[in-house]
């Protein structure tokens, strides 16, 4: 029987031979992650139900990235819990001098490989899937279950195939094609399905690139992403991987449920409006619009290629007066990487802030939180009524290109006009 | 058998940065979060709602971040069920979780006014605002949703395999 990429991964987890679209499968899991808003109930609950110790400790890590460094007494008191449970169950915690957003930190440890199952405990944990394995994102109480047992159970998806033709137009990103996407099917189109990412656009763009796409398919409703693994990809995992790992493919001539194809000759740099990641439209519709903070940055663009594209805009160049640009790598690789060349340098002489990892802005828990009235064009992934501080606030969504050149001009802009 | 309380009613793609906002995430049981629940909604939520009441929304319920605060918070109100048209798969998977019940009715139910009571008669599946006369159908949940709403939740569930 013939299966899809995302089909056979989860049938070599629930040990079985093929599954199909409905089913529901006891699956083994490879890796999982929390944070910290999530461990404090994820490891008090195992404390609660008694259960001694997790499954296996190089298969969980916490990351310290939403309310870290502490803001409050508040969160320090959570932060708190969050480091004191993960030293009783021996979980490895990054925070401070090696925090990181989970998501990004999996990808670069080498712990989310082509062909392995991933259940993070956050929506995005999706990201990973643009490398070739089934990753999906579940809560606080799934993921105890997970590192009581080292195991979940899964609906299987059916698989929509989103077939990508055309050639990417100059400053079109990953970003883009994923909010272009969206904005086609809506937030809620994909259905708890598996979107594949297939066509020569995806084979062009870079790694890094991908991991965007997938990272927003839980804003398009998918229960997961995936890209098969190419060239490109191996070339990018292998020197990652923190152990062995072998690729699976789809059947040629799997069922799928549906096939989506999107031509992006004419697609331009994309922007979300306020208040749904799907209210998208070239960025020339809302050309000029006046804002108050730029945000590069988050899991979906805290790359060192997306600061990579962003530094090359900003060099030589300085942020329009009364406006706020803030850049923040995702993990402390990236970080350092962009010490070492030189992009910190441009973007403090840009005028931005750079700062250390954390979620930043993008949820709204620090570091640029919005005031009423306050518009922010933000790289991150959504911009929900008050995602980023008062739900009288704005945010538009952006790829790091578009993002650079309206912090030099103050307004939506497209590095065209600089 | 039908359990009455007051109806809510919400829209569309109500966001679980709505339902519980990232600032209260410091807190972590029910009961804290509680006091908070709705308020990216609109923050008279939480002291209009009463224990047994019952929310009523569109499409996408819960959809966005994975914080498990969402349900607990809803949860901690004392909301005996909440029926949407659908689901997100992780708001689902987080109240079953929890043990807070949740109802899918996929076609659109006719907005009455708010506060309006809503019967619910949880194990056939079924909310009225009539006392049964006219009833909406839902989906019948999975066996595995079953199961852990059996035990009282997913870790218990765990916990007496162990
Ligand atoms: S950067 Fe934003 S979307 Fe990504 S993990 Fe942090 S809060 Fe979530």
């Amino acid at each position: 029987m013939k299966q899809t990429i995302t089909e056979k991964i989860i049938a070599q987890h629930a040990g079985r031979d093929f599954v199909q679209p409905g089913d529901l499968v006891d699956v083994s899991v490879d890796q999982t992650w929390s944070d910290d808003l999530g461990a404090p109930i994820t490891l008090g609950l195992l404390k609660t139900h008694g259960i001694p110790a997790v499954f296996d400790t190089t298969r969980v890590f916490v990351t310290s990235m939403v309310n870290a460094p502490a803001r409050s007494i508040e969160t320090a008191e959570a932060l708190k819990v969050t480091r004191d449970l993960c030293r009783a169950y021996d979980v490895p915690l990054f925070e401070m001098g090696s925090a990181a957003i989970h998501n990004s930190l999996g990808i670069e440890r080498g712990v989310t490989l082509p062909g392995e199952l991933i259940v993070g405990g956050n929506s995005h944990s999706c990201m990973a899937g643009a490398l070739g394995c089934y990753a999906t994102g579940m809560g606080s109480t799934d993921i105890a279950a997970i590192l009581a047992t080292g195991r979940t159970w899964l609906e299987v998806p059916r698989t929509i195939r989103y077939r990508y033709t055309g050639n990417l137009r100059p400053w079109v990103t990953g970003k883009d094609l994923i909010l272009h996407t969206i904005g086609q099917i809506g937030v809620a189109g994909a259905d708890n399905a598996a979107m594949e990412f297939v066509g020569d656009p995806i084979s062009a763009l870079e790694v890094e690139q991908r991991l965007s796409m997938s990272n927003m398919a839980i804003e398009a409703g998918g229960q997961n992403a995936i890209c098969e693994p190419d060239d490109k990809t191996l070339a990018y995992v292998t020197p990652l991987a923190a152990r062995p790992f072998t690729p699976v493919y789809g059947d040629p001539g799997a069922a799928i449920f549906e096939e989506i194809v999107i031509d992006i000759s004419n697609l331009e740099p994309v922007v979300a409006a306020p208040f749904l990641p799907s209210n998208t439209g070239s960025w020339r519709d809302v050309r000029g619009l006046s804002l108050d903070q730029v945000y590069i940055g988050s899991c979906t663009n805290g790359w060192i290629s997306d600061l990579r594209a962003a530094a090359a805009i900003l060099k030589g160049r300085k942020v329009a007066e009364n406006l706020r640009v803030i850049v923040i790598p995702s993990t402390t690789e990236v970080h350092k990487q962009a010490i070492e060349e030189g992009l910190a340098q441009i973007f403090l002489d840009a005028g931005a802030a750079f700062s250390m990892p954390t979620c930043g802005p993008c949820i709204g828990a620090q570091a640029g939180v919005l005031a009423a009235g306050e518009r922010c064009l933000s790289t991150s992934n959504r911009n929900f009524p008050g995602r980023q501080g008062s739900v009288q606030s704005e945010t538009y969504l952006c790829n790091p290109v578009i993002a650079a050149a309206s912090a030099v001009k103050g307004v939506i802009a497209s590095p065209d006009e600089l | 058998m039908w359990t009455e309380g007051h109806g809510w009613f919400l829209g569309d793609d109500i966001d679980t940065d709505q339902i519980m906002p990232t600032r209260y995430l410091a807190h972590s049981t029910a009961e804290d979060l509680a006091p908070f629940a709705l308020s990216g909604n609109d923050t008279s939520w939480a002291a209009t709602i009463k224990p047994g009441d019952v929310l009523i929304a569109g499409k996408n319920f819960g959809c966005g971040s994975s914080r498990e605060h969402a349900p607990l918070g809803l949860k901690g109100l004392g909301i005996q069920c909440v029926v949407a048209q659908s689901f997100s798969r992780i708001f689902y998977r987080n109240a079953v979780n929890i043990g807070l019940a949740l109802l899918t009715i996929p076609k659109a139910i006719p907005v009455q006014p708010q506060g309006s009571t809503a019967w619910i008669d949880f194990p056939n599946g079924l909310l009225s605002f009539d006392a049964g006369v006219t009833t909406y159908v839902g989906v019948p949940p999975a066996p595995i949703v079953l199961e852990i709403l059996a035990h009282g939740g997913l870790m218990p569930m765990v916990a007496s395999r162990a």
